[in-house]
């Protein structure tokens, strides 16, 4: 089977400050650590497991700036065959990111795309059933199970609560893949590094023959800005004992020791 | 200028979800002028449409087995009545089901679509709508151009519920599914498993996140659980490591608990997570990061590091209790 990834890379802001641009449209971007989007790589592992036991290739897509080729490398480093990246710096929404990466997979082998459920900076959850529309193929999302059949697949959907719902999809098509279907495998350092000396397909829209019509946005974005300080959590500071016998004392007074 | 919302239904109920989608409609009709719109489509749902109905203006009601778990059949339906009433905005809940459907639905109808908004006005004849971003951290306003119709999804459990009446007309459309849509063929639901331990029974609630670092870390807030007499829950991320049973997973996706004690270690407070224990009575959080949304909800905080904290403060409750 021919497995195509979307992948993309995101900015880690889980313990750090985010502060916004002057322009209002962008976070300041230059000290935050980058990472492949976490639904992302688990769609990457679950590709590179379907080859491992059925043959055929992985081939890993991100649009994006020279900086996000280091989610492809970490692709190949996985196991991924082939590496590719539109050169494009992502003004515009979901839609534009979807026209863009349809006009790339029409040039590819595939029985399945896969796609994360989300991305973990907008969080849109758009881009792989737009694809799927576009291309006009069948789409799941939201997928924690697959069983790979002939020329179908059994696909189990999350919904609220953990109850799950059960789909046979007929191939080719568009599966969103949720956290927790596999547990992707450990990617080093130096296997990243050796990746250097592998080959990045590298397209501009003008390769793709989209011009700026074709991707306009939908949606515009207006501002960002950092929520207003709601009621914030009472906080205990002090030494570490301190800390400690605050707790202690407050546990006591709610009666819960 | 009309609203139309899409009611959401599983296994024969509404879902709760259905009446916030109802509750900003209204307030949205309110402010505009204009006639707030539901639809109910789905196998034997006149009986759910009538326990809403009093809710919009008209309800439009499509019976049809073949749309039930069937998102290309929906679209195709939903498609055909927005055509046909051309609502001004359409509401859908950013559900496991409102995201199966409404990007395709933005799709045919060609028309712009925000999703997972947590807020949504009208300015200058404008419609804003608010996305929460970059895990809760930043808002992000987007404005839809005026003269199409918009389509945005809400947050769950993001709206306030008020429950103010409309016409309640109800209308009974046909479906326009001619033969089977069968490119996806729905097998059935898969219920959760039954875990060994019921955390939505437990008083006390030691929770971790992502924040406790490595598997074995989770030792140390077993004996926290322990001293304490709780039960030992966790965000997402731990079950989707295979560190803890998925029954021991709290959030829209896991479980909804209410304990007196809700101790949050190291979870940064996404909202997926918060549905799942906002409503415990005393919520204390831990979190290395004093911008972490968890301080939102919690009641007390530490900032600081779990893995010094909780050790420690084991240590000090067995002492207040004379265990050795
Ligand atoms: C459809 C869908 C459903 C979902 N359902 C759920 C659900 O049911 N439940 C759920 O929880 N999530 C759910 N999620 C995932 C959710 O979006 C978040 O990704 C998840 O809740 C994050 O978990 P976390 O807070 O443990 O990790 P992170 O967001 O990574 O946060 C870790 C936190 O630990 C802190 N930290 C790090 N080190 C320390 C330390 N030494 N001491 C103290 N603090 C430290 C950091 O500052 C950070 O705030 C769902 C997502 C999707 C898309
Ligand atoms: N710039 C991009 N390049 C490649 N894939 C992307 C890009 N943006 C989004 N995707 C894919 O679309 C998924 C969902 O994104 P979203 O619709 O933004 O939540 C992501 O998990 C990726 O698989």
């Amino acid at each position: 089977m021919n497995v195509i990834a979307c992948i993309k890379r995101v900015p880690d802001v889980s313990e750090v400050d985010v502060e916004i641009e002057p322009s209002g449209k962008e976070i300041k971007k230059e000290r935050l650590t980058f990472i492949i989007n976490e639904c992302d790589n688990y769609s990457l592992e679950e590709a590179i497991r379907i080859k491992e036991r059925f043959g055929g290739s992985v081939t890993a897509i991100t649009v994006g700036s020279r900086e996000d080729e280091e989610i492809l490398r970490r692709a190949l480093a996985m196991g991924a065959d082939k590496a590719i990246r539109v050169d494009f710096d992502l003004k515009g929404d979901s839609y534009t990111i979807a026209r863009v990466l349809s006009e790339v997979i029409r040039g590819e082998k595939y029985d399945l795309i896969f796609f994360g459920a989300l991305s973990g900076d907008f969080g849109c959850g758009q881009v792989g059933a737009y694809v799927a529309k576009i291309l006009g193929i069948n789409c799941v999302t939201f997928v924690k199970r697959i069983e790979y059949l002939s020329g179908f697949i059994k696909a189990y959907r999350e919904l609220e609560g953990g109850l799950e719902e059960a789909y046979d999809v007929k191939l080719p098509a568009v599966v969103t893949i949720q956290t927790g279907i596999n547990e992707p495998r450990y990617v080093s350092i130096m296997g990243i590094r050796r990746a250097r000396a592998r080959e990045i397909k590298v397209l501009t829209l003008q390769d793709l023959g989209l011009k700026d019509i074709d991707i306009a946005p939908k949606v515009k974005l207006e501002r960002l800005y950092l929520p207003p300080p709601v009621k914030a959590a009472e906080l205990i500071a002090g030494t570490l004992e301190e800390i400690a016998m605050k707790l202690v004392a407050l546990l006591k007074g709610k009666g819960v020791i | 200028m009309s609203v139309l919302i899409v009611a959401e239904h599983r296994k024969g109920e509404i879902r709760d979800v259905t009446f916030e989608l109802l509750s900003k409609g209204r307030e949205i009709v309110k402010a505009m002028g204009g006639d707030l719109y539901a639809v109910i489509l789905g196998k034997d749902v006149m009986k759910l449409a009538k326990s809403i109905a009093e809710f919009a203006d008209k309800i439009f009601v499509i019976e049809d087995e073949r749309v039930e778990n069937n998102a290309e059949a929906y679209v195709r339906v939903l498609k055909r009545l927005v055509e046909r009433i051309s609502p001004k905005l359409i509401i859908m809940a950013n559900s496991s089901f409102g995201l199966d459907i409404a990007p395709c639905l933005a799709m045919e109808l060609d028309i712009p679509l925000i999703t997972d908004c947590v807020g949504l006005k009208f300015s200058d004849d404008k419609l804003i709508a608010t996305k929460s971003i970059y895990g809760g951290k930043v808002l992000a306003d987007y404005l839809f151009d005026y003269g199409k119709t918009y389509f945005v999804t809400l947050r769950v459990g993001e709206f306030k519920v008020t429950y103010e009446k409309g016409r309640g007309e109800i209308e009974v459309l046909p479906s326009i599914v001619k033969e089977e849509v069968v490119n996806k063929r729905f097998i059935g639901f898969i219920e959760p498993e039954k875990g060994e331990v019921d955390i939505t029974a437990a008083d006390i609630i030691i929770s971790i996140g992502r924040g406790i670092k490595e598997k074995g870390n989770i030792k140390i807030t077993e004996e926290l659980a322990n001293t304490l007499g709780g039960v030992l829950a966790c965000s997402r991320p731990i079950v989707d490591y295979n560190w803890l049973p998925k029954d021991r997973q709290v959030g829209s996706s896991g479980k909804i608990v209410k304990p007196k004690l809700y101790l949050a270690l190291g979870i940064s407070g996404a909202f997926q997570h918060i549905i799942g224990m906002k409503d415990s009575s005393l919520i204390i959080a831990i979190n290395k990061d004093p911008m972490a949304p968890i301080f939102r909800v919690a009641h007390y905080g530490v900032v600081g590091d779990l893995l010094k904290i909780v050790p420690e403060l084991t240590r000090m409750i067995k002492e207040s209790k004379g265990i050795k």
